[in-house]
């Protein structure tokens, strides 16, 4: 406006033609800006898991080579005793941790939200662990599960001298030391997550139940869970992706021991990738952890487009 | 709670109904305080045993009141204790995960604050379809990427450096800042925007003026998030560096397999300790903050 009334001897076609450059420019502002941004995201994404895929099917072993093979390398994958181990760890821990971890996350959930006192004191409590990495979690609970001055210790010194509690030791019983110690660092996220959404349920639902003559554990049962059901659903979805990508927790707590009882698929990668030279055999494991996390994911997602085309569907 | 006593005084019914009150409000407290033991327990370990003498911990164990006090464990973790054959400590490992942590967090923000309003505020024909493919990246195994961008950092000369491990958070960490950054701009008025653009305003004065003074609240959140996540990661630092050029997290780790017998738990304590101070302060100190990120990474 300025320019133009200022350059009021400059003809006014010359300003309509530079103001619709700067209009061009300006269209393309947000496209150019977004860009190199977009162009990182679409190579991570896309590149480099066609990146990874082409590898799997190609002979590569100790530096990637480009010569395709077909499945060999899956074949092999999968009649591997290691790889076997892993994804049997994979399902047995996940199905604990899981279920123990939303269990725990609902009841902290609900004691914290009878009115106690001190509640951000609770939340905070439960909630740090959250914040701390896994590997300085494993090694802590390493140490407590370990023999020489951990839990048995201490047991031990409070008299019961015969006690024996060394589960990392153990092949049978050290996964069990990673979904107690996975369901520790977790279960803080799915209490926050279930306080809110219980914190969210219509007051006027539960006041109908009280009137109905309904109890608290009925009023629980009957309208507060159900009503915050999609939670349960987006905590279980958001701690299976948790499951399959369990990797520096192993490292910390058992390096994958005692043996190979506590391999798991993340770990495997990581040996097959960079500890053996099997590049090709490692990227089809990799492969089989994007497959697992799309199996987890894609129902999940049509889900909740499919649920919220649903309601939006209801009112409009 | 007068009445309900003077009741209970008159009532046994009431009484009754009063005492089971009670016994539930002291299993309520039972409950948390058995769980918050054990939430504790890692924590009271390793902040006690860091102050504590070897042969003390090796007598009472590691649960246990602490008997003795000593700095020195802390000034070993820190300057003199040996990790894969350097003498120096965890204190160079520290620094670079700093060095790693705070440029890769400002820029991830940045580029995810700048990339949301792109859209949310600036669409275009496919602006929905390219938010889509960069959320994807949320949910990508990093086991994926280690082939690619080890060739990637080795043939752009960054591998073994804290610069290519900031180059990888950041690329990584843009679909989640673009996510919380987006969904939290689709909440600003448009009519906000457009009377700024009958104004004049165009798209940077737009997002100085006013997107970004609108922004403090995501911007703690996605800061918070990234500087932990960034700081606590393990995968990328293992494989990508490697000695005096690893984050902490990677050195804690050869820390723990470099002993085999007589674990020095004290310096081990510390050291561990020194590595969960900074995301534990920010949680401590931004902890509402914090909750705020998980709950919209989770649900979002």
């Amino acid at each position: 406006m300025r320019a133009a009334a200022t350059n009021a001897l400059v003809p006014g076609d010359a300003v309509r033609k530079r103001s619709r450059g700067r209009d061009l420019i300006a269209s393309w502002t947000p496209r150019l800006v977004i860009a190199p941004s977009a162009i990182a995201s679409f190579i991570y994404v896309f590149a480099f898991t066609l990146w990874t895929l082409y590898l799997s099917l190609s002979n590569s072993t100790l530096l990637p080579t480009y010569q395709l093979v077909g499945l060999k390398p899956y074949f092999e994958l999968w009649s591997n005793r290691r790889w076997e181990i892993a994804y049997g760890n994979l399902f047995f821990f996940s199905a604990f941790y899981v279920v123990l971890t939303l269990a725990i996350g609902l009841g902290l959930a609900i004691a914290i939200d009878q009115r106690v006192k001190g509640e951000a004191l609770w939340r905070t409590i439960f909630l740090y662990p959250l914040a701390v990495s896994f590997v300085v979690t494993g090694s802590v609970w390493n140490w407590l599960y370990g023999p020489d001055a951990g839990i048995e210790f201490f047991v031990r010194s409070l008299g019961w001298e015969n006690f024996t509690f060394r589960p990392t030791t153990n092949k049978d019983l050290a996964i069990y030391t990673i979904v107690a110690t996975g369901i520790w660092q977790a279960s803080g996220f799915a209490m926050a997550l279930f306080l809110a959404g219980l914190r969210s349920v219509d007051p006027d639902l539960i006041k109908a139940a009280q009137i109905d003559g309904a109890g608290p554990a009925r009023i629980y049962r009957k309208v507060i869970l159900p009503s915050i059901a999609p939670i349960f659903l987006a905590v279980a979805v958001v701690l299976l992706q948790f499951a399959i990508k369990t990797f520096d927790l192993v490292v910390a707590l058992t390096h994958g021991g005692p043996g190979i009882a506590t391999t798991f698929p993340a770990n495997y990668v990581y040996d097959l990738m960079f500890q053996r030279g099997q590049i090709a055999i490692g990227a089809a494991a990799a492969i089989m952890m994007l497959l697992a996390l799309a199996v987890v994911l894609l129902p999940y997602a049509l889900w909740t487009v499919w649920r919220s085309r649903r309601t939006a569907g209801a009112h409009g | 709670m007068a009445s309900a006593t003077y009741a209970a005084a008159v009532d046994p019914s009431a009484r009754a109904a009063n005492l089971r009150y009670v016994a539930a409000r002291l299993g309520v407290y039972a409950f948390l305080g058995f769980f918050a033991v054990i939430y504790l327990l890692p924590l009271f370990v390793i902040v006690s045993n860091s102050f504590r003498e070897l042969p003390e911990i090796a007598k009472n164990g590691l649960i246990s009141w602490p008997y003795s006090f000593s700095l020195k464990a802390w000034s070993q973790a820190w300057s003199h204790y040996c990790v894969a054959g350097t003498c120096e400590g965890i204190q160079r490992n520290f620094f670079n995960s700093l060095e790693m942590t705070v440029p890769a967090t400002i820029v991830s923000t940045l580029l995810g604050a700048i990339n949301g309003y792109v859209l949310s505020k600036w669409r275009f024909p496919g602006s929905e379809t390219l938010f889509a493919c960069m959320t994807l990246g949320v949910f990508m195994p990093g086991q994926i990427s280690l082939l690619p961008w080890a060739f990637i950092l080795g043939s752009i000369g960054l591998s073994n450096s804290i610069a290519g491990l900031i180059l990888v958070h950041i690329v990584q960490g843009l679909s989640f800042t673009t996510l919380f950054c987006r969904n939290y701009y689709v909440s600003i008025p448009d009519d906000l925007i457009k009377a700024a653009r009958i104004d004049g305003a165009g798209f940077w004065r737009i997002f100085w003026k006013i997107i970004l003074p609108l922004s403090p609240p995501i911007l703690i959140v996605t800061v918070i998030w990234q500087f932990t996540g960034i700081w606590n990661e393990y995968l990328f630092g293992v494989v990508f560096t490697g000695g005096r050029q690893q984050p902490i997290t990677a050195a804690l780790v050869a820390l723990q397999t470099g002993q085999m017998n007589a674990h020095p738990y004290d310096i081990a304590s510390a050291a561990v300790l020194i590595g969960a101070v900074p995301p534990l302060l920010i949680y401590f100190f931004g902890g509402k903050y914090f909750v705020r990120g998980l709950t919209q990474g989770a649900i979002k």
